[in-house]
């Protein structure tokens, strides 16, 4: 049989215990073992960011990182983020601004995006194109997703400053 | 305004046309809540893994499954003869390619592997992880043979012929002569290039995904793709399982990108649908990322021989190409691999007008990943092919290039006409795109800036390409070649109890926008607020008959069948309306949702009151009335079999000599689609179809070993287009609708793609020339920039 081991860690603010197999990966635990959908599976070797999610608070790919090495963790996933409000004005911006087309990448260039603004409140359009290096997009070419993120960046720092 | 212009589209009060609203339907997309086909779980679902031929060409000589199906979670093992009894072979040809041939594809390969990562044999098993454990353990005796993998020694009398029963590796041949191309040649200055355009792939980021449910009891088939063409799938998947095509239901919900790439049928898709059907439970298939390199369709390669004749005040006087292109081991299904070579013949040269042109494509067979239509189909090439002869051209006489391409761009009043080939023009705005364009970059200061900073050793380049792009094919594309891939497509708007209404229709929705647009034609043609308008689209038990979304033809074509059922719509409310209000239904209109008086505007009764009456009240109309408030409508272009759009486009890079990179530090582009629906949705197609060009004119490459083996099939070592080295994009409209459908748009989903690679290829050779350097070899690697200056010798 394939061997499985027991973790407990907190998922979107929710305990959770459960027996995982050894090998699983944790984006593959959150997808097929909680049912959250939202990180998604693009490559499976870190190339992509497809899968990007908060392991105690920083962003890591969820596809190089086993679900048995989250235990303990408090970890962080789209729907979570999504639902506790912190990144509706990213969500509101990339809306209007069409800075998504197919959506595949959409969650883990907001999570991306939502460390880079937390650490770099002002960062230059350069700035957030090198942040951006680890996430592929085939649909926008970037340039709207820039554009979301510097007017998010310019209206945080508004609201701060008010 | 007259009340007869209240009725044309365009002229619509509280109009949705050329605004740039926000798409419907993306909020669940930002909160990671969509239904991708790897999101949905069905009861009893299994899923399948593949074995892969790890060899370009190689008999099968045994397949031992024995250990695998003892494997944990193991469901059945199957190869390719067993699955063959459930599902029939096919053959991509289309009677208008005259003389193109394939061999029969299965599901799963019987005698032998045409290419690495060919399927060979399928494990089902209760976990993708366990499934592939089971691949693992399936042991296959290989017979080695040798495999066909230059392109160029493919027709050799020594190399090996890939399928005996063909006789060659010819799979298609097309020459095209017009005018007196000899007496030009033979009497101008001519350039001579080579151009060759490696195989690159279209990398969506979530990767081929079906999950098919078969139903044993009545035979139906659910099937939910990550497709473009549901419709298609049905036929398809009905017609190679022996089912009643209304038993087989296709569903394409969210879709993380397409491009093309999943427009085919694929071996391994077809496959998991027969598996399915052969074990009576849903199975599931999702690509990983290493076989979406050796399964999904890769696309160009192409080596093109091209020459241009001008004379000495700039005229183009003759165009000529000799095209061979490697498609891998079959035509591909049902599009088949003969339409990119096709394409390149039509619209070389298209956008000027010489009438001396000669054209030879040559499609060949070879042991590599089949190769088929991904966005733009041809037209980077025959851009880039064009236009690098205009820029060497006018190098040679020692013409400004932009000058070259005014004096011989088909003049904007000169329409309708036809290219050499005999595509018909129906309008098309050259002269005043480049014009735009021009003033846009302001190029003569781009000019002065390149001269004053090559004085100081930095290397800048302009690149400027025109294009010519297809869009909403007409059936002359593929129905008449017997494919039963639909060029019309309908819409069906319904009006529901509260008054909003519900629009389905048969194109279908990838990111590009589709839902937006046809909510914002929906809304505008019935006369409510967009937030009044639920579209539904990609499921073939629900929406009308139509072609799905490529070739851009969605807001062409869809949008226009929109058009017309939103105007039947109106009128059905109208005539309930009338009767209600006791007025003269010509002397009412709708807008905002509510009916008002034409004339006026007059506010009279809201569409949840003319729902309400008709759906619950209807003892309260005369008894010789019926209300109808649903409508249907088709579309499918009538006077031109396409409708041509337009656009030029610029780069603006630094080589750096020493190492051979590119900094891209501008483009811009100037496209002509018709009537813009939605600004920033063109804007945005265009902006990620140029960086999807710019990564074919740069990074993406297929590199294969003389053995036929894919060197750099992961996201680590094949290079795509990222963030940080993509320059901003700026984009202008010119608008020049089409007389052919009264919304008068036309399709704007591939022109990036179109003009990109030509644009960022003459930037590069621009900023090369004075160095005596040239090179027409895409993707344009800091490698082969090094080789052209004579720095490295290329390997």
């Amino acid at each position: 049989m394939e061997p499985m081991i027991h973790i407990q860690l907190s998922v979107n603010g929710k305990k959770v215990q459960v027996q995982v197999p050894a090998r699983q990966t944790l984006v593959d635990f959150l997808r097929y073992g909680l049912e959250l959908t939202g990180s998604h599976i693009g490559c499976e070797h870190g190339s992509c960011g497809a899968c990007t999610v908060r392991l105690d608070g920083d962003i890591v790919r969820g596809c190089l990182v086993l679900a048995a090495q989250a235990d303990g963790a408090q970890v962080e996933t789209i729907e979570g983020a999504s639902d506790d409000g912190s990144l509706a004005d990213l969500q509101a911006t990339f809306h209007t601004r069409n800075a998504l087309q197919c959506g595949y990448c959409t969650p883990g260039i907001l999570l991306t995006a939502q460390e880079l603004l937390a650490t770099n409140p002002a960062p230059t359009r350069t700035e957030i194109r090198k942040f951006l290096s680890g996430n592929y997009c085939r649909c926008t070419g970037y340039q709207a997703i820039v554009d979301a993120i510097e007017s998010v960046a310019i209206s945080r720092r508004g609201a701060v400053a008010s | 305004m007259t009340e007869t212009s209240l009725h044309a589209i365009l002229d619509r009060p509280n109009s949705y046309i050329g605004r740039s609203v926000p798409r419907p339907n993306v909020r669940r997309l930002l909160q990671g809540r969509g239904t991708y086909v790897d999101d949905i779980r069905l009861p009893r679902m299994v899923h399948v893994a593949f074995v892969r031929s790890p060899y370009a060409h190689a008999r099968i000589e045994a397949i031992n499954t024995v250990a695998a199906v003892k494997c944990p979670g193991v469901v059945a093992v199957v190869t390719g003869a067993e699955l063959a009894t459930y599902c029939t072979p096919w053959v991509g040809v289309l009677s208008h390619l005259e003389g193109l041939k394939s061999q029969p594809q299965h599901a799963i390969a019987v005698d032998k592997a045409c290419w690495q990562g060919e399927a060979v044999a399928a494990v089902v098993a209760e976990t993708r992880a366990q499934a592939e454990d089971g691949a693992e353990c399936v042991q296959v005796q290989w017979r080695e043979l040798m495999p066909v993998v230059d392109m160029e020694r493919a027709l050799d009398a020594e190399t090996s012929v890939i399928h005996e029963d063909l006789g060659d590796n010819l799979a298609w041949e097309r020459s095209f002569e017009a005018g007196d191309v000899d007496t030009a040649f033979s009497t101008c200055t001519v350039v001579d290039e080579v151009f060759s355009f490696g195989r690159h792939t279209g990398v969506t980021l979530e990767p081929r995904a079906i999950l098919a449910s078969f139903e044993a009891a009545e035979e139906q088939l659910t099937v939910y793709h990550s497709g473009q063409a549901p419709h298609m799938m049905q036929n398809i998947f009905a017609t190679h399982l022996g089912l009643q095509e209304h038993n087989v239901r296709v569903i394409c919900r969210d879709v993380g990108g397409s491009f093309g790439i999943k427009v085919h049928a694929y071996a391994d898709e077809m496959a998991a649908v027969a598996l399915s059907v052969m074990l009576r439970r849903p199975v599931k298939f999702i690509a990983d990322r290493l076989e979406s390199f050796l399964s999904d369709i890769h696309a160009r390669d192409h080596r093109i021989r091209a020459r241009m004749a001008i004379s000495d005040d700039g005229h183009i006087r003759a165009i000529e190409i000799d095209d061979l292109t490697g498609i891998g081991p079959f035509s591909v299904y049902p599009r088949t691999s003969g339409i990119e070579a096709n394409q390149i013949v039509n619209l070389t040269g298209a956008q000027y007008t010489c009438k001396n042109y000669r054209a030879t494509t040559r499609v060949v067979f070879q042991n590599k990943v089949p190769m088929c239509q991904y966005r733009a189909v041809g037209h980077p090439i025959a851009t880039a092919v064009t236009e690098g002869l205009v820029d060497a051209a006018a190098a040679a006489i020692g013409m400004d290039p932009v000058a070259v391409r005014q004096l011989n761009l088909i003049a904007d009043d000169s329409y309708p006409c036809k290219a050499p080939t005999g595509l018909s023009f129906e309008r098309l705005s050259h002269q005043r795109s480049l014009k735009k364009l021009l003033e846009l970059m302001d190029y003569d200061g781009l000019r002065a800036e390149q001269a004053r900073r090559r004085a100081d050793g930095v290397y800048l380049g302009i690149g400027i390409a025109t294009f010519i792009e297809l869009t909403n094919p007409s059936a002359m594309f593929y129905g008449v070649g017997g494919a039963r891939i639909s060029a019309q497509d309908g819409c069906t708007l319904r009006l529901d109890a509260k008054g909003s209404v519900i629009c389905t229709s048969g194109v279908t929705e990838q990111g590009q926008g589709t839902e937006a647009v046809m909510a914002q034609v929906t809304a505008t043609a019935v006369g409510v607020p967009l937030d009044r308008v639920r579209v539904i689209l990609g499921d073939t038990d629900v929406t009308p008959y139509g072609g799905g979304t490529w070739a851009s033809r969605a807001a062409g074509i869809g949008g226009e069948a929109a058009v017309q059922a939103g105007k039947a719509l109106r009128s059905q409310i109208l005539e309930v309306a009338g009767i209600v209000l006791q007025s003269d239904p010509a002397k009412l209109d709708i807008r905002e949702g509510r009916v008002v008086d034409m004339a006026d505007g007059r506010d009279r009764v809201g569409l949840d009151e003319i729902a309400r009456i008709a759906y619950y009240r209807a003892d309260t109309l005369p008894k010789d009335f019926q209300s109808e408030l649903v409508a249907t409508r088709h579309y499918v272009p009538k006077q031109y079999p396409f409708a041509f759009t337009n656009g030029v486009q610029a780069s603006w890079l630094e080589v750096d000599i020493e190492t051979g990179f590119v900094t891209l530090l501008k483009h811009w582009a100037v496209e002509d689609c018709g009537t813009v629906i939605n600004p920033q949705l063109v804007d945005e197609q265009v902006r990620g179809g140029v960086v999807q060009g710019i990564g074919a004119a740069l990074f993406e490459h297929c590199l294969y070993d003389a053995q036929g083996q894919l060197l750099n099939g992961s996201m680590m070592d094949y290079l795509t287009p990222m963030a940080a080295e993509m320059p901003d994009i700026e984009v202008a409209h010119i608008e020049t609708p089409t007389d052919d459908s009264e919304l008068g748009a036309k399709g704007a989903g591939e022109a990036g793609t179109a003009g990109a690679p030509a644009a960022v290829m003459n930037a590069i050779n621009d900023a090369l020339r004075p160095l005596n350097a040239r090179l027409n070899a895409h993707p344009a690697t800091p490698e082969r920039i090094l080789a052209a200056l004579g720095i490295v010798t290329e390997t």
